[in-house]
């Protein structure tokens, strides 16, 4: 049969994971599996393989398999990575998985992701008008250029995953550190040409454990699976703290129609000819 | 009949592992690209001239007590030992200094290059001042290089 990966020889993979059991574990326990390597294996597949035939016991957090949901971060081969994100053949024949740094391991390689999310929610990640009135009940839309679009776009395609928490120094040591994915957040708004907020969202982050908090190490960005790029978002984040957002104004609600616009059924139904005697 | 309504006891939640690095998480850099080592460089580099200015300030603050004493002092500091100390901050600044014209650019934003839609293999803004990283580490070292020439022949 051919080889199917470019590094195991033999098609089989070691997988040595960091176990911890909350009931009996004071801290993490490795523990070694073989599994028989198949075409495409992700490392969560070779999780899957574990517990279906090896070890039940094994607890592992996923939910898409396909790098959309963000649950399935964990520690591979030294570096915070999606799980069903990575081939088993860019890895070698020895793969080591431990849950994610930076964060509370639940069981085995579930981490809490708690905090990461109360932090997202702590920057106000949503549109913030002074026209709260259009804002609550809107009347039309607010009209956004491609080339506005494109300066915050790459920022949304952030999953709350956290690896780059995982791979943040500053998150390493700095507990209430705000961290690269709600900073980035902020900026994406903050970016956003119909968004008011950088006001209210400064008081959050401008502090020593918000935006200050980093230091251009840039290991987020290496991390991130999705090129959110969150450490260049901190910095435009950080020169908006200084100079504004991005966009001279607020956008405008425009009519959700141009005038003389006509709905397709009108359009396509003529009026009845006036009767003729 | 008044049904019984079963009150939920508050669990108690099981022990967590933190899996913090701590200080580890900051010293070793690992499978990162160069910025995440220069990171490191900068903060030792900063710590070092920090701890050394109090002591510059001492041996300074010797000239006040005649010319004798500095010239004492002055004997002292040319031991080999020290001349290899003096290099060794001199590289510390020069590095903080060039590496920090870096930094001060990144943090302004500047130097780093758009957002655009992310396109894989996807970009990371960081890589876009290769170049200026570069040219900053040879200036630095070529100031290093006349700086240790010029302590080596005084
Ligand atoms: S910025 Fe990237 S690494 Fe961080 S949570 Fe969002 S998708 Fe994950
Ligand atoms: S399972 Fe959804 S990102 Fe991996």
């Amino acid at each position: 049969m051919a080889k199917l990966t470019g590094d195991t020889e033999s098609g089989v993979l070691t997988l040595r994971v960091a176990r911890y059991n909350p009931e009996q574990d004071e801290a993490a326990r490795p523990q070694e599996w073989k599994v028989k390597i198949l075409p495409g294996m992700t490392v969560l597949d070779a999780l899957f393989a574990i517990k279906e035939e090896q070890d039940g016991s094994l607890a592992f957090r996923c939910s898409c398999r396909m790098g959309v949901c963000g649950s399935c971060g964990m520690f591979i081969n030294g570096k915070p990575r999606l799980a069903c994100n990575t081939q088993v053949s860019e890895l070698g024949s020895v793969v080591e998985v431990a849950p994610l740094p930076n964060h509370d391991a639940i069981k085995d390689l579930v981490p809490d992701l708690s905090l990461t999310f109360s932090r997202h929610r702590a920057v106000l990640p949503y549109l913030m008008r002074r026209d709260t009135a259009e804002m609550e009940s809107p009347t039309r839309e607010y009209h956004q250029t491609p080339e506005e679009l494109a300066r915050y776009v790459q920022f949304t395609y952030c999953l709350k995953c956290s690896l780059c928490l995982a791979a943040c120094p500053t998150a390493a040591t700095k507990e209430q550190f705000l961290g690269p994915q709600a900073l980035g957040q902020v900026y994406r708004y903050v970016a956003d040409s119909r968004d008011e907020g950088l006001a209210e969202r400064a008081g959050v982050v401008d502090a020593s454990h918000g935006v200050f908090g980093c230091h251009l190490a840039g290991a987020c960005s290496e991390a991130c699976p999705k090129g959110v790029d969150p450490a260049l978002a901190i910095q435009l984040l950080k020169r908006s703290l200084f100079s504004g957002p991005p966009h001279r104004s607020a956008a405008q609600v425009v009519p959700a129609f141009p005038e003389g616009h006509q709905t397709p059924e009108a359009a396509v139904r003529p009026k009845a000819p006036p009767p003729s005697v | 009949m008044a049904t019984q309504v079963k009150v939920p006891t508050q669990e108690a939640v099981p022990p967590r592992l933190s899996m913090r690095l701590g200080l580890r998480g900051w010293v070793y850099a690992g499978r990162y690209p160069a910025e995440r080592y220069l990171y490191i460089l900068h903060r030792l580099s900063g710590l070092g001239l920090i701890l050394y200015l109090p002591l510059h300030v001492w041996v300074t603050g010797r000239r006040l007590q005649g010319p004798e004493v500095w010239q004492q002092t002055m004997a002292v500091l040319s031991r080999p030992v020290f001349v290899a100390g003096e290099m060794l901050i001199l590289a510390a600044f020069v590095f903080h200094a060039f590496n920090g014209f870096r930094l001060l650019f990144g943090h302004l934003g500047c130097a780093l290059g758009k957002p655009a839609h992310p396109v894989y293999p996807y970009p990371v803004a960081l890589h876009r001042q290769r170049s200026m990283t570069v040219a900053l580490m040879v200036l630095a070292s070529a100031f290093l290089a006349f700086g240790v020439w010029n302590l080596l022949t005084k």
